[in-house]
């Protein structure tokens, strides 16, 4: 076995092969499927609880706090305990609350999260599923997730929930567009869907870099809409707490509010690393052509921490947003959708295929 | 809950449903429910329900003497504290026809507007938090904690100051005031620049605020609306310009108007207010003349029998105490009129027609603090 970690595809054949040669193969797929599952599912939650423990410290940071520095060194078990706090707690049952609804509607959530992350490639090989149609199986897969938003809002039996639910998909169906449509723009630059060819097309060059200001303009969009799609401020309208306590978690509790915690966050990880590998070029390093002694240090690193790197500085900005801006109102971010968003986004995509026909890109 | 909240029926049909905010809401600032018509997100009418927090000190002020009820006005508006204190002392010295020193004066005015100041960041604060910018509570949080630590270290409390009596203070101010009260301004002078960065020019925030929530000034003074709200409409209701009390005649201030009465405008008004209340001081810090931090007063005082009638610009407008006296030591009657409750009234009128969202915003433009609602 040849093991690297700038290349994981031999160490992936290669548990692929060892398990064929001594299972059926049947049993081979069960158990490679196994793997894959609890290695994500352990990725995913070691994420979500630093997210949970990173946006408390740079809060912190930004409204001159020191945040969470009680519990471990600098705070870092913190999350931890306030996790068993979270499962320790009751799960209050809410009266004349349609149940079936209202205990399915967090693991929508959570699901639609988890199966986004499965398209993601973190380094080289190291990718559970890549599909072809890699884009448009996280958007389809990403907006599920307003599924559970919508049932939380309409099984609560509160009208705070319903107000906030209703919010929540009047936003998400809009913002659902730019989204795919600043994706558009780099799918038409890129020529393909494939999460892992994308990332290969920007060994020379990132696309943010590549596709001139039609690139860039798509970047700017796809952040603002991304941001709104995952429901953080300040698009945070469904949660509004100023306005609607919660929003459309107002009447969970326990574990269950846990969940929905753990699926914004986990949301936010989501688009901040298909930003990082749509336009930042995922795990490929940063290269400046003709500097031939900065390139070789810049593989020296790991694609793996390149990756994270890059998702993590998108995630930094999201939360900057958040802790600096007020909220927007319901009509406003409407129309900041579909009289703004929309119409650039379109003339943008014009502007690419045009540039790429003519060839300008780099 | 439509056993409680027992409101006409005939309104279903047309779609409308209610729900109550509060009494126990982030943006309610306290203990106040309105009870919101909405048709989809929009207002379409609005009850406030007060009374939640209602402890009866007009009637407890009955059987208080007059250096008692001074402790009972400070639980009314919390965040302006002195300048409610302020209100009862003027009425007894005003009906005693004492003189107190020019020291007292000057201090109290100092002090008063250095409480309007903390009032006004903690309406910042809260405004911020209500729009939704989370950050901004601990900007002004920080900045309001310089105050309080002037006022403790002064007379050694930070919210609930009592340190106002008939005939003059409490005790002296502490050898340090003048020293740190003058840094805290140069301080603040630059950190209200952050506020302005951080909300007043914010696009998000401006867009949000600019033609909300507008009420003219016949409307104001209609509903008697005063303070920085009133202003902000356009209605010259300062009390200190117009009946000058203190020694605010000796300090060179502007009474600003605003023209849109509008919740940006309102919010602008507190900003400028600000901005006004540190010249004052600056005027006079230095200037504080030496003498007796308090006149003779009888040990017990009794009020000629009478109606007495004083009036003061508290941080939210304008603070009324009116007492009844039949010459004992305690007040036969005793009526406040906080700018609160006047301020509220309007609420219902100016946020028709708007969202849920605008009516936080309203909410916090018009500054309510709750226990000076219900007294």
């Amino acid at each position: 076995m040849n093991f690297s970690i700038y290349d994981f595809t031999s160490f992936n054949r290669w548990i692929d092969k060892s398990l064929y040669d001594s299972l059926s193969p049947f049993w081979a797929v069960v158990v490679e499927m196994t793997i894959i599952g609890l290695a994500i599912l352990i990725f995913y939650a070691l994420i979500g609880l630093f997210l949970v423990y990173a946006e408390r410290k740079v809060c912190a940071f930004m409204q001159n706090r020191v945040g969470p520095n009680r519990v471990g060194p600098y705070g870092f078990i913190q999350t931890i305990a306030d996790f068993f706090k979270l499962m320790l707690k009751e799960l209050i049952t809410i009266k004349n609350a349609d149940k079936f609804l209202f205990n399915l509607a967090p693991f929508i959530i959570i699901i639609a999260s988890f199966m986004a992350i499965a398209a993601i490639p973190f380094a080289k090989g190291l990718h559970a599923i890549d599909f072809d149609i890699g884009i448009l199986y996280v958007i389809a897969v990403s907006s599920l997730g307003v599924v559970g938003v919508l049932l939380a809002g309409w099984s609560s039996n509160n009208k705070y929930s319903l107000i906030g639910a209703m919010r929540s998909g009047a936003q998400i169906v809009s913002y659902e567009l730019s989204v795919g449509l600043s994706l558009l723009t780099i799918i038409i630059l890129a020529g393909t869907m494939q999460f892992s060819a994308i990332v290969e097309g920007q060994a020379d060059g990132w696309f943010i870099f590549k596709g001139h200001i039609p690139a860039f303009i798509a970047f700017i969009i796809f952040l603002i809409s991304s941001t709104a799609e995952t429901n953080r401020g300040p698009f945070d309208l469904a949660e509004a707490e100023s306005e609607l306590t919660a929003g459309y978690h107002t009447e969970y509790s326990g574990i269950k509010f846990a969940l929905f915690f753990l699926g914004e966050y986990m949301n936010m990880f989501i688009v901040a690393s298909i930003a990082a590998t749509v336009f930042l070029g995922g795990w490929m390093p940063f290269h400046v052509s003709g500097w031939e002694g900065f390139n070789h240090i810049m593989d020296f690193i790991p694609p793996f921490i390149w990756y994270l790197g890059k998702t993590f500085f998108v995630i930094w900005v999201m939360m900057w947003f958040k802790w600096t801006f007020p909220r927007l109102r319901i009509d406003q971010l409407l129309t900041l959708e579909w009289k703004y968003l929309l119409p650039i986004n379109l003339v943008n995509i014009l502007i690419m295929t045009f540039i790429v026909l003519m060839g300008w890109h780099f | 809950m439509k056993e409680v909240i027992n409101l006409p029926v005939k309104n279903i049909e047309e779609e409308e449903y209610f729900i109550n905010m509060g009494p126990q809401h982030p943006s309610t600032h306290g203990v106040l429910r309105l009870v919101i018509s909405l048709q989809g997100e929009t207002v379409q009418s609005l009850k406030p329900h007060c009374g939640y927090i209602h402890r009866g000190i007009e009637k407890m002020c009955e059987k208080d003497t007059y250096p008692q009820i001074i402790h009972l006005t400070d639980r009314m508006d919390y965040l302006s504290a002195h300048i409610n204190n302020h209100a009862v002392c003027l009425l007894v010295e005003k009906a005693l026809e004492v003189e107190v020193p020019e020291r007292v004066k000057y201090i109290r005015t100092i002090i008063d507007e250095l409480n309007r100041i903390a009032s006004h960041q903690l309406w910042w604060c809260s405004f911020g938090m209500d729009m939704g910018g989370l950050t901004c509570f601990f900007y002004g949080l920080r900045d309001r904690e310089k105050i309080l630590d002037i006022f403790e270290e002064s007379f050694g409390s930070r919210l609930l100051h009592s340190y106002y009596t008939p005939g003059g203070l409490m005790m002296d101010i502490h050898l340090n005031f003048q020293k740190r009260v003058k840094d805290f301004i140069k301080y603040f002078r630059k950190k209200i620049k952050d506020y302005d960065d951080i909300l007043t020019g914010n696009i998000i925030m401006q867009e949000r605020t600019k033609g909300i929530g507008i009420l003219t000034k016949e409307e104001a003074i209609n509903y008697g609306v005063t303070g920085p709200s009133g202003r902000a409409s356009g209605f010259a209701c300062d009390v200190r310009k117009h009946h000058p009390y203190g020694v605010y005649e000796k300090a060179d201030f502007n009474e600003i108007l605003g023209t849109d009465g509008d919740t940006f405008t309102r919010y602008m008004m507190r900003m400028h207010e600000m901005r006004e209340s540190m010249k004052i001081i600056e005027q006079l810090i230095d200037n504080i003349p030496a003498g007796d931090y308090t006149a003779k007063m009888k040990a017990v005082l009794k009020l000629p029998a009478g109606e007495y009638y004083q009036r003061v610009e508290a941080a939210r407008g304008e603070l009324g105490v009116y007492v009844v006296s039949d010459g004992n030591k305690t007040p036969y009657r005793m009526k406040f009129r906080s700018p609160n409750f006047s301020n509220l009234g309007s609420l219902d009128h100016i946020s028709r027609g708007f969202k849920i969202a605008d009516l936080v915003a309203i909410g916090g433009s018009l500054d309510y603090v709750i226990p000076d609602i219900d007294r």
